[in-house]
């Protein structure tokens, strides 16, 4: 195909990989905006889902933050915040952080939610306190949730961020936008590439470095435990929506 | 992105010049809400609700026309089952953006990669679910039907679908939801429906009154959509609803 050549030609110009422009600058751009946006979501969503998980109470509040943000196009979102006067970077993080926050919350709070309830009486019948029981007992049996939800959010976050480029964000994104505006489809295929390349990259990754983290004996429960989450059908979808994109995600 | 859109927005864009015109009155008035906005773009938005609406309709009937025999088919034979969902899994974390524009060197811009990438998502949600509400009915229920001696398809079509049913409506109503607010990101091919508004409300001094009630709309259209669904499973599945009530 003429298309998928230019493309080729295209990634092998060490011009267009180098300078402010280039692959590399607007990739680091693009895993800096994605880590700022998922610490900052992680930093609201982590203490909630804990807080009202080990309450045992909230489950409403966790539906409706996923069910709102699944509604939600992630694009709108960006729009709005890009032209209330924040610029770049802070709107991009901001809005993408807003989409990160459901699957952490919903993660973590169903994490501890399955904590078998004869184990939360043992803890507190050998005399730990609620907290103790929380820190020993119940967070590190949550993990492996709390690792996915984490997952999950960071892959999501990772294809939402290009749609920043839309609105004047810099990211891989805005080599595809840039390739649109100037019909140059080589260019275009070549930045869908790189995009889809690192979401796919980062997400093996991140499912690696998860199997890796599961103690051995845990690994056969989490394993068939994160295969059935997504098909639960309260799973927020990966991009945006992802997707909602995502989508989940929101898959957007 | 100009290059594309850029004139075929202007060109279709009689709220520009009466922004532009109160803009020049009031510099600092710019509200997130205007009814006298929506007043005087009515057709323009109703046409741009149209076409999310059409789109969206369009992409999830689609993607349930294959989801549906493609969850049927890695039903019968579970050793299919993985690849598909694999497949699936894989294809989902492309996003969107990439997603729409790969294929407009081979479609064109416009309504096309649009709907592909659409029905691509859709597609994923739904084999899923089929799969996931055909393999949850209950054993026993399979068992009497075995016994009554029905067939393999039969069994598939008579017993086991209906008892999906619930399950493959859930997946439905997530797909369409989804998709409503997948359709906003047509705008880098210039076929997004209400994201074409909030581009163009972007765009044009950052209108924000256009912005905003492109988003509300978006929801409300979602919203709608998923009871609309909600209430069809309601009346295909009656049994659902006798058992709880019983």
């Amino acid at each position: 195909m003429d298309v998928l050549q230019d493309a080729f030609t295209w990634l092998n110009d060490p011009l267009n990989w180098t300078g402010r422009d280039g692959v590399l600058a607007l990739g680091a751009d693009h895993l800096r905006i994605s880590a700022l946006a998922v610490l900052l979501a992680a930093l609201v969503a982590l203490p909630l889902g804990v807080w009202l998980g080990h309450r045992r109470r909230g489950g409403v509040v966790t539906v409706v933050a996923a069910n709102t943000s699944r509604a939600l196009p992630t694009f709108a979102l960006l729009t709005i915040f890009a032209s209330t006067g924040l610029f770049g970077a802070t709107a991009t993080v901001l809005a993408v952080a807003v989409f990160a926050v459901p699957p952490i919350l919903s993660n973590t709070f169903t994490g501890l939610m399955e904590v078998d309830a004869d184990v939360r009486d043992a803890a507190r019948g050998v005399g730990m306190s609620g907290g103790r029981s929380l820190a020993l007992v119940e967070l590190p049996l949550a993990l492996p949730l709390v690792g996915a939800g984490l997952r999950t959010a960071t892959t999501q976050v990772l294809a939402t961020v290009p749609l920043a480029a839309l609105v004047g964000g810099s990211s891989l994104g805005s080599i595809i936008v840039q390739g649109m505006a100037l019909q140059r489809y080589g260019q275009v295929v070549a930045g869908a590439l790189l995009v889809a390349g690192l979401c796919l990259v980062v997400e093996g990754v991140l499912a690696a470095v998860q199997r890796a983290l599961t103690p051995a004996p845990m690994r056969a429960t989490s394993g068939r435990r994160r295969r059935r989450a997504p098909r639960a059908v309260s799973e927020p979808p990966g991009p945006a929506p992802a997707a909602t994109g995502q989508q989940t995600v929101t898959r957007s | 992105m100009p290059g594309s859109v850029g004139p075929v927005t202007s060109l279709e864009n009689p709220g520009t010049a009466a922004h532009v015109a109160a803009a020049a009155g009031d510099p600092a008035a710019n509200p997130w809400l205007s009814w006298d906005y929506v007043q005087r773009n009515w057709g323009d938005i109703s046409r741009a609700l149209e076409q999310h609406a059409g789109l969206t309709v369009q992409a999830v009937l689609i993607a349930c026309a294959i989801a549906v025999p493609l969850g049927m088919l890695a039903h019968l034979r579970p050793r299919l089952a993985a690849p598909i969902v694999g497949t699936s899994s894989v294809l989902y974390t492309i996003p969107s953006l990439a997603l729409f524009t790969v294929l407009v060197p081979w479609t064109g811009i416009g309504r096309t990669p649009v709907l592909i990438g659409l029905v691509v998502y859709a597609l994923l949600v739904l084999v899923r679910n089929v799969l996931v509400g055909l393999s949850g009915v209950d054993e026993s229920v399979r068992d009497a039907a075995r016994g009554l001696g029905y067939g393999r398809l039969r069994l598939l079509l008579t017993v086991e679908l209906p008892n999906a049913l619930p399950a493959i409506i859930a997946g439905v109503r997530l797909a369409t939801v989804t998709t409503v607010a997948l359709v906003t990101v047509g705008v880098v091919v210039g076929y997004g429906g209400l994201g074409q508004l909030m581009f163009r409300g972007f765009r044009n001094n950052k209108y924000h009154a256009e912005i905003l009630t492109a988003t509300l709309l978006c929801l409300a259209l979602a919203l709608v959509l998923d009871l609309l669904i909600w209430l069809v499973g309601r009346a295909v599945t009656p049994w659902a609803r006798r058992g709880r009530e019983a």
